[in-house]
């Protein structure tokens, strides 16, 4: 299959790594290559893949061999399925800059021939807000070409799914990349479902799966691995495994169309924050 | 050929697009003096617009490059990439003269933390540190001025604590700037980021005494082309004090010993009021704009300085140097005069030079038709009197406005106010004021802010002048058009020109340069021959 490029965005705090590092696993298990891109200077994008935090980060390299004599399996390492692990790395808090980090490496993993393997699939996680150029880094020409968001129902990860599709936009027209879907990671928020579902057709791309809360999730993280590591029979396993099966068959590739902020909070009133009212009703405030 | 400067106007804006056309009026006036002794309004030191191909600089440079580098022991340190650094080395000419081969002079030095992709990505903090430590086992200065580029300011590297803390470090004074290219419209935003930075670190730190009776101090002298020299020369001769400039020819403590002076002397009223505000408020020695441009405005300001100190020894002595001198200028004014009466000039120069050179042009009978700032504000166009009215938006608010008050041990009011009252009184002895250049330029005259290419291109086709002031950006644009340019950022690097010798070097600089009719014995090759060369000889 020609490989396919996709980069994973959402509201901080969502579950990007997590949804896609389980993803990941199931796509791994039938049979993918794959290699994951952590873009986020807190370098956990491939813990439950690798077991445990990655030890080297690519700007790692940078800060103490200056770029030059860089071993790529010290910042590339195999995990859970084969799959490639990599972290970008970054400043601490509160110094430097991490977005000119992400863009440095990625432009070094290049050079270092991370890419020239045969690869199915590369991920990329970016860190939750998109808050300059950046982080904008793995959608521009030439990386990745699709984009999934993870949400949920809750006001504010929505907000963040219409703004981030803004961005989306504006790279969309300049180079080639396109909204493959959103990935509803649950809440439990009343209606959930079918809010996502209609706020997905308005943005005029589709919910690809709805990811069911779970506490079997929370216990695979804390042994450091996946769901279909920790207990390939449990049902959420299978959630995963339908997931990666929608992305690895979608066909559907748009650029969105982000809603003006009346329309998004007019969607959310309509689709039940009140309290005892049916979806659908005309609500006056 | 006689141009109607409202129509010119109006013929100009049409090319630009409704809503630069609307921003371009405003900063396109037209000269008028008025019963009320207003000039009109013009609208100076916002943004540039972009396309327009403006004369500015940015904050750096107004910071590092005008202000504070000229000081040739204050070790200059900047903190960014090369190229701000580099593109900065020994390319103004700002002249220093050290006391001897062997005391301290770092104005040939370029120095840089050279920040890298990596200090970029994790701060640059410590390399910054490491470069300061470096500097002083190296060079052992007095102190060290750190200067932020753009990506300083971007990435929140904190220089000012780092000074800090390599302050207490190497017990050297160490002081930063935050001074990023892009922190305010043009360069003025630096010069007022320097300004505070003078006040807040250097001067009042050193108390040496001096004996002479009359000290000044001569704010916003850059010593271009020796300009410095010829004025201290003249001042001592008088028998007057330079205590320090600010900042040509000046080092770390004459600036710090400055607050001993009793009287403040402002050349350039743009790029220095602040500072000259500021000592007043804190140290009671009034300032007065002076102008030495001109052979004229050099005797009316050493007069000022005479009536200032109420000397009768001093008002003498100064009548002695000014007839000596203006017997020299009166022989060369006569002769150039002669050859330049009627022609004309345009200035558009930096923040105080637009106005203050045309004072030599009119020395020798000409007339500027067009002038106009590059970072001037409103002030320095309709005079300080407009101060009070000013609306401040939000570029400026940007940058920071010191709260001075009196030193409790060291203020002391050089002059009550009943003393500046009676010395007001006076003709032309005015303090804390500047007319700005409006005011002193015909009604009519066109003035333009922040001129872009375009309207230079459109008024020197209407107005064809013998010559065009502005700066290394201008020069071959316009003399590509066939109309001589004038550098007075660099001087083509001749001058001096302040002072009573410096006028006498414009005076025939300006005579070579407008009446060169050299390019009439050029022919090009696409154009018949117009004039025979033995013609042309006896013209």
């Amino acid at each position: 299959m020609a490989r396919r490029s996709i980069a994973i965005y959402g509201k901080g705090g969502i579950g990007k790594s997590t949804t896609t590092q389980n993803t990941v696993a199931a796509l791994a298990e039938a049979g993918k290559k794959i290699m994951v891109v952590g873009c986020d200077p807190k370098a956990d994008s491939t813990r439950l893949l690798l077991g445990g935090l990655a030890q080297k980060t690519v700007l790692d390299t940078l800060r103490d061999e200056g770029g030059d004599e860089v071993d790529l399996n010290e910042i590339l390492r195999p995990g859970y399925g084969n799959v490639q692990c990599t972290e970008s790395g970054g400043p601490e808090p509160g110094v430097g800059c991490a977005g000119r980090g992400i863009i440095t490496s990625i432009n070094l993993l290049e050079q270092l021939g991370a890419y020239d393997q045969e690869l199915d699939y590369v991920f990329y996680d970016v860190l939750g807000d998109v808050v300059c150029g950046g982080f904008a880094m793995p959608i521009r020409e030439g990386k990745a070409k699709e984009i999934y968001i993870v949400c949920s129902g809750e006001m504010m990860a929505m907000y963040a799914a219409n703004n981030i599709s803004k961005g989306v936009v504006k790279f969309a027209q300049a180079g080639g990349v396109r909204l493959g879907g959103i990935i509803c990671n649950s809440r439990k928020v009343d209606n959930e479902q079918e809010m996502i579902e209609e706020f997905a057709k308005r943005l005029g791309t589709q919910m690809i799966h709805f990811v069911p809360r779970n506490n079997d999730v929370q216990r695979a993280e804390i042994n450091r691995k996946t769901v279909i590591e920790w207990n390939p029979a449990c049902p959420q396993a299978d959630e995963y495994r339908a997931l990666a099966k929608a992305i690895d068959e979608n066909q559907k590739f748009v650029v969105p169309t982000p809603l003006p902020m009346d329309d998004l909070e007019k969607l959310l009133i309509d689709f039940g924050l009140v309290d005892g009212v049916a979806p659908g009703t005309e609500v006056v405030a | 050929m006689s141009i109607d400067p409202r129509v010119l106007k109006e013929e100009i804006l049409q090319i630009y697009p409704k809503k630069l056309r609307q921003k371009r009026s405003e900063s396109i006036v037209i000269n008028e003096h008025r019963e009320d002794g207003t000039v009109p309004e013009i609208k100076a030191n916002v943004r540039s617009n972009p396309g327009i191909i403006t004369q500015r600089g940015c904050t750096y440079a107004g910071c590092k490059g005008v202000v504070i580098g000229p000081s040739r022991d204050i070790l200059s340190l900047v903190h960014g990439p090369i190229g701000c650094s580099f593109y900065a080395w020994l390319t103004r000419r700002n002249q220093t003269r050290p006391e001897s081969l062997e005391a301290q002079n770092f104005i040939n030095y370029c120095l840089s933390t050279d920040m890298q992709e990596e200090n970029i990505v994790f701060g640059g903090e410590k390399k910054l540190k490491e470069a300061v430590r470096e500097a002083f086992h190296l060079f052992h200065p007095k102190a060290i001025a750190i200067f932020s580029t753009c990506p300083v300011g971007l990435i929140g590297d904190d220089v000012h604590a780092v000074a800090r803390e390599m302050k207490a470090e190497l017990g050297i004074n160490i002081f930063g700037f935050s001074c990023e290219g892009y922190r305010g419209v043009s360069q003025s935003a630096g010069h007022h980021i320097a300004n505070n930075g003078l006040f807040k670190h250097i001067i009042g730190n050193d108390e040496t005494e001096h004996s002479e009776k009359f000290k000044i101090n001569l704010l916003g002298e850059y010593n271009i082309g020796g300009d410095g020299f010829v004025l201290e020369d003249i001042l001592t001769r008088c028998g007057v004090k330079q205590i320090s400039t600010f900042s040509g020819n000046s080092t770390y403590a004459t600036m710090a010993n400055s607050h001993t002076a009793d009287l403040n002397l402002v050349m350039c009223h743009r790029s220095i009021n602040y500072v000259a505000e500021m000592m007043e408020k804190r140290f009671g020695i009034p300032w007065m704009k002076v102008n030495f441009i001109g052979a004229t405005a050099t005797a009316k300001s050493l007069r000022r300085i005479g009536e200032y100190f109420e000397d009768d020894g001093l008002k003498a002595r100064i009548e002695e140097v000014i007839a000596e001198e203006m017997a020299k200028v009166e022989a060369v004014q006569a002769v150039v005069k002669s050859r330049c009466q009627g022609k004309t000039a345009m200035l558009f120069v930096g923040g105080s030079r637009a106005h203050h050179y045309q004072q030599l042009f009119t020395e020798i009978g000409m007339k500027t038709v067009v002038a106009g700032y590059e970072f001037g504000h409103r002030d320095d166009y309709e005079g300080r009197k407009v101060l009070p009215g000013l609306k401040v938006d939000a570029d400026s608010k940007n940058i920071e406005e010191l709260d001075v008050v009196p030193d409790p041990e060291r203020y002391r009011a050089r002059r009550t106010p009943e003393q500046i009252a009676k010395l007001e009184a006076m003709s032309e002895m005015e303090f804390r004021d500047y007319v700005g250049m409006m005011p002193e330029m015909d009604n009519d005259a066109m003035v333009i802010d922040d001129i872009s290419h375009y309207e230079t291109e459109r008024i020197l086709e209407a107005y064809r002048p013998d010559v065009f002031c502005a700066g290394i950006k201008e020069k071959f644009g316009v003399q590509k058009m066939g109309i001589p340019c004038k550098q007075l950022h660099s001087y083509d690097y001749g001058g001096p020109y302040a002072g009573f010798a410096g006028a006498i070097n414009f005076f025939n600089d300006i005579d070579r340069l407008v009446n060169m009719k050299i390019w009439r014995y050029a022919t090009p090759p696409w154009q018949p021959p117009t004039q025979q060369p033995e013609q042309v000889a006896a013209d």
